[in-house]
């Protein structure tokens, strides 16, 4: 598929500080991309710098094959809500819609019939004539996201439109964004902090920290390929590990050796591992097994959490896993039983610091 | 970045308004700055004219005087309008929406009217002379007195802000320790409300420095520097030596002007958007006594303005006491009759309608626009420069600038149109800064969304940010439209017979000896004023609640 957006070597300085440090990336046509990152990391930064609200100290953007890296805003193509969505406080709600087609010259039934199928897409049809004082956040967030949409835009742009609304509603909207996406087709790119969000409704996930593209991908892939720590720690929760090489397939932690799949390169290096690749083992003959006590178990519904102490040769480290609640009670495991863990060869990946 | 059809609209309306701040500020202070160092002939003669000034005692000694009834009323004025503020604030005692509006009036006249009036309460043929013991009126004690009332609300409105911010939650955590009234007040009240009491000083300090009216009609052989400048142009026709003594007037000026903005700039450090407003508990003694601490100072502002509109009514003072409107016949006294009363409202509406136009549109490139940002920021230095300068030391430079032969813009002088351009100035910044607040609570990504929607920035600007913002207008147009009203030390040097105003006829008549007419004017400019303020209150609460719906919640 055609590339509809390429970002290259985007630099952003204030005053001395480097808010972007030579960002690029790409965004194809109809795609749903989620900027990713601690708060303070520059991804609202680099949101406004797409829009043309900020202007980049170095780089490009291409939008559809034209360049449009020194364009005002109103001469580029797309459109954005806002983390406080921006709702003018003094127009109903079919006047924030209307907001950007009146300048065509259209008609006025033209208008109210794109105001009306544009409230039907997201579901306000019966709240046409308040203010937005009057409607709950997720119904102001939506009647941003319509006044986004109604010129028919390129490109959506979204910063961090779902994190002033209550948990439940999150969810509920999340969908809703994701769908409608889905059914226009409209290029997107959203900005989050919350990685079960980007998780659930990206296509792609571009992962930032400190100004810079640590890693991106698709949602599995940064979630079981993190090519750093920051990713494996920052998506989902993990174990990480400082390790020495021993051979091309072993490596120590600890004092203790492990077989990993993966080939070692450096002789100091990083591990991780995922909670759930943790399995407790009955068999003591499989690689990589280790013995330890449960210090504390989490209950989280379906899973229980543990957290181990688990006796490496040289030290002692504490490593979180995640149990099916039901063997976990139907073991009878509690605080302070000693248990055997195997640390897979295949589930052990080597990531950069 | 290329520039959008936005951005050349933004430069040339940035340009416009700054070319016009330029033209009535800063050429006519730089035309009394030359002037200062010029001989009668307009060559340059270096500092000759400061050493003839200062070597002359009667006029030097002006400056002590100056600063004497500066400091001593603001030393009053801080005192009396703090133990207000605070009873307005901290107490529950009845009738405090009273006691507030009654403790407003002083901004309804022009200030010397307190001075009228204070010559009829303890004057040669006062009421209550024997209360003075002796002493006079005219000099010191009178100046001081009138200066108290005149600069009390000022004061006032400035301390009830720093009172209110005061966290509720510092409260409640001083009540939860269990500490005295006395030590919550050392601890809490007054560190929170500290900025606001400096800042408020300053501004009574300047006001009284600059002010000419009061210690013109009271002052008698006590010279101060403002009437020296008055005295210097008016009287003897001296224009150099007048701007000397103006730029000696800015000095002062300006150092409670820096002051006052460093201080702002704390004060604003502290008002956090979490803090909480804080509710007082009743407390009886407490309460009557506030009670009666504001029943005091409000019978004093009463007794003032009542004793005027009594003087204004009186036949003949004080031979002939039967009440009639014979001293409203202004067409009968020198002064500008009723003809300077029109005057005066004419200028007031223009330059409220005006003056609003100018101030809002030019708060709102410094506050919203996205580019040019020098020149937002020269916008912003300039605005703020008018609250440093002196109504007098302006009206004297626009004489400077605007009188010089060879100003293309000579045509505008005496003319109704200087007036309302000097006016303007005067009140520009506070003005600026009421409206820089109002836009400042509007979310920024309003332009972001239109540009976005490929709106231009003027469809936002007139469907959203103004009417949004429609109470702060109407209240920067009433706080133009009052002080036009109330003014003279700004325009008494440039009306024209055919532009007298009120208030400078109330000094004329004065002036002339006609002194019941000349209150009987000053009470006309309260009764408009107040009139005026009325029918604002009235507006602001039946006719904006119904077109701004969306301000409320409710759903229907
Ligand atoms: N206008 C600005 N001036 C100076 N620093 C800024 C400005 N805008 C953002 N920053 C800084 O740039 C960094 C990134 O900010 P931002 O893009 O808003 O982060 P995020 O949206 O990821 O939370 C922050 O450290 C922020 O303080
Ligand atoms: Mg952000």
């Amino acid at each position: 598929m055609e590339q509809y957006l390429s970002v290259k070597n985007i630099n952003k300085f204030f005053g001395d500080f480097q808010a972007l440090k030579n960002v690029s990336f790409n965004v194809k046509e109809g795609e749903f991309v989620c900027i990713l990152g601690p708060s303070g990391c520059g991804k609202t930064t680099l949101l406004r710098v797409i829009a043309g609200l900020e202007s980049q100290s170095e780089g490009l953007i291409n939008q559809n094959n034209k360049d449009i890296s020194l364009l005002p805003p109103d001469q580029r193509d797309f459109g954005i809500v806002f983390q406080s969505y921006a709702l003018f406080p003094n127009l109903s709600v079919k006047n924030n819609i209307a907001f950007g087609l009146k300048t065509r010259k259209q008609n006025k039934e033209v208008i109210d019939k794109r105001v009306d199928e544009l409230l039907k897409l997201v579901g306000l049809s019966d709240h046409i004539d308040k203010f937005s004082s009057q409607l709950s956040g997720g119904e102001q967030q939506r009647v941003a996201l319509a006044r986004a949409l109604a010129p028919s835009p390129g490109l959506l742009l979204l910063d961090e439109p779902l994190s002033a609304l209550d948990a439940k509603v999150r969810q509920h909207l999340r969908l809703e964004i994701k769908n409608l996406q889905r059914k226009l087709g409209v290029t997107t790119i959203m900005v989050t902090h919350d990685q079960e969000e980007a998780l659930t409704m990206a296509d792609r996930i571009i992962l930032m920290n400190n100004g810079v593209i640590e890693q991106e991908g698709s949602p599995q892939d940064l979630y079981s390929k993190p090519k750093t720590a920051f990713s494996a720690n920052f998506i989902g929760t993990t174990n990480l590990f400082k390790a020495k090489k021993i051979s091309q397939n072993s490596l120590e932690i600890n004092g203790s050796t492990l077989e990993c799949n993966e080939n070692i390169e450096d002789d100091l290096l990083t591990v991780t591992i995922r909670p759930e690749d943790i399995k407790i083992s009955q068999n003591d003959n499989e690689k990589n097994i280790f013995k330890g006590t449960i210090k504390e178990l989490e209950f989280l519904g379906s899973n229980i959490r543990g957290h181990i102490e688990v006796n490496f040769e040289s030290e002692k480290a504490n490593v979180i896993c995640n149990f099916a609640s039901e063997y976990i009670l139907n073991n009878n495991i509690q605080n302070n039983s000693a248990v055997s863990i195997s640390l897979q060869p295949r589930a052990l990946k080597i990531v950069k610091t | 970045m290329k520039k959008s059809r936005d951005d050349y609209l933004t430069i040339f309306f940035i340009s416009i308004i700054g070319i016009y701040i330029f033209i009535a500020l800063a050429f006519p202070m730089y035309a009394i700055l030359s002037k200062s160092v010029e001989n009668k002939d307009g060559i340059f003669i270096g500092f000759e004219n400061y050493q003839s000034y200062f070597s002359n005692p009667a006029l030097v000694y002006s400056i002590y005087n100056s600063l004497f009834v500066s400091i001593i009323t603001m030393v009053i004025t801080i005192t009396l309008a703090f133990i207000f503020a605070y009873a307005l604030t901290k107490s529950r005692m009845a009738g405090k929406g009273i006691f507030r509006s009654i403790a407003m009036i002083p901004i309804l006249v022009p200030s010397l009217l307190s001075g009228i009036s204070l010559i009829y309460l303890f004057g040669k043929q006062g009421i209550f002379r024997e209360l003075l013991m002796g002493y006079e009126i005219y000099g010191p004690i009178g100046i001081i007195i009138a200066e108290v009332f005149y600069t009390f609300p000022h004061a006032l409105l400035i301390i009830i802000t720093a009172l209110s911010i005061g966290d509720a939650r510092l409260y409640e955590a001083a009540k939860v320790l269990r500490s005295k009234p006395i030590r919550t007040f050392f601890t809490v009240t007054l560190p929170s409300a500290k900025y606001g009491v400096i800042s408020a000083a300053f501004v009574v300090f300047t006001l009284v420095i600059t002010d000419f009216g009061i210690p013109k009609v009271i002052g008698g052989q006590f010279n101060v520097l403002a009437v020296d400048v008055y005295k210097q142009v008016i009287g003897q026709q001296n224009f150099e030596m007048g701007a000397v003594v103006s730029v000696v007037l800015i000095f002062p000026a300006l150092l409670a002007f820096v002051v006052d903005r460093i201080v702002q700039r704390k004060q604003v450090a502290i008002l956090t958007s979490r803090s909480v407003v804080h509710e007082p508990n009743k407390n009886k003694n407490f309460d009557t006594i506030m009670f009666i601490y504001c029943s005091f100072i409000s019978v004093f502002i009463l007794t003032i303005i009542g004793m005027c509109l009594y003087a204004s009514l009186v036949t003949f003072w004080p031979y002939n006491l039967t009440l009639s409107l014979t001293n409203y016949q202004f067409d009968l006294m020198d002064g500008g009759g009723w003809d300077s009363y029109y005057n005066s409202i004419r200028m007031a509406c223009y330059t409220a309608f005006f003056g609003t136009i100018v101030v809002f549109a030019g708060a709102y490139f410094v506050e919203k626009s996205r580019s040019v940002k020098t020149g937002r920021t020269i916008l912003h230095l300039l605005s703020m420069m008018p609250m440093a300068i002196p109504g007098l030391v302006l009206g004297l430079a626009y004489i400077f600038f605007f009188n010089h032969p060879d100003n293309p813009l000579n045509f505008l002088y005496g003319t109704m149109a200087i007036l309302v351009i000097c006016t303007i100035t005067h009140f520009y910044t506070v003005s600026h800064l009421t409206a820089l607040t109002s836009l400042k609570q509007i979310d920024n990504e309003f332009e972001h969304v239109s540009s976005s929607l490929k709106q231009p920035f003027y469809k936002t600007f007139f469907k959203v940010t103004v009417p949004i913002s429609l109470p702060a207008i109407f209240e920067i147009g009433i706080y133009f439209f009052v002080n036009a009203m109330t003014t003279v030390s700004a325009v008494v040097f440039l009306y024209s017979s055919k532009t007298n105003l009120a208030s400078v006829a109330v000094l004329n008549m004065d002036d002339a000896g006609d002194i019941a007419p000349a209150a009987a004017m000053g009470m006309m400019i309260f009764y408009t004023n107040a009139a005026v303020r009325i029918v604002y209150v009235l507006i602001t609460k039946k006719i904006l609640v119904r077109f701004q719906k969306w301000r409320t919640k409710t759903t229907s």
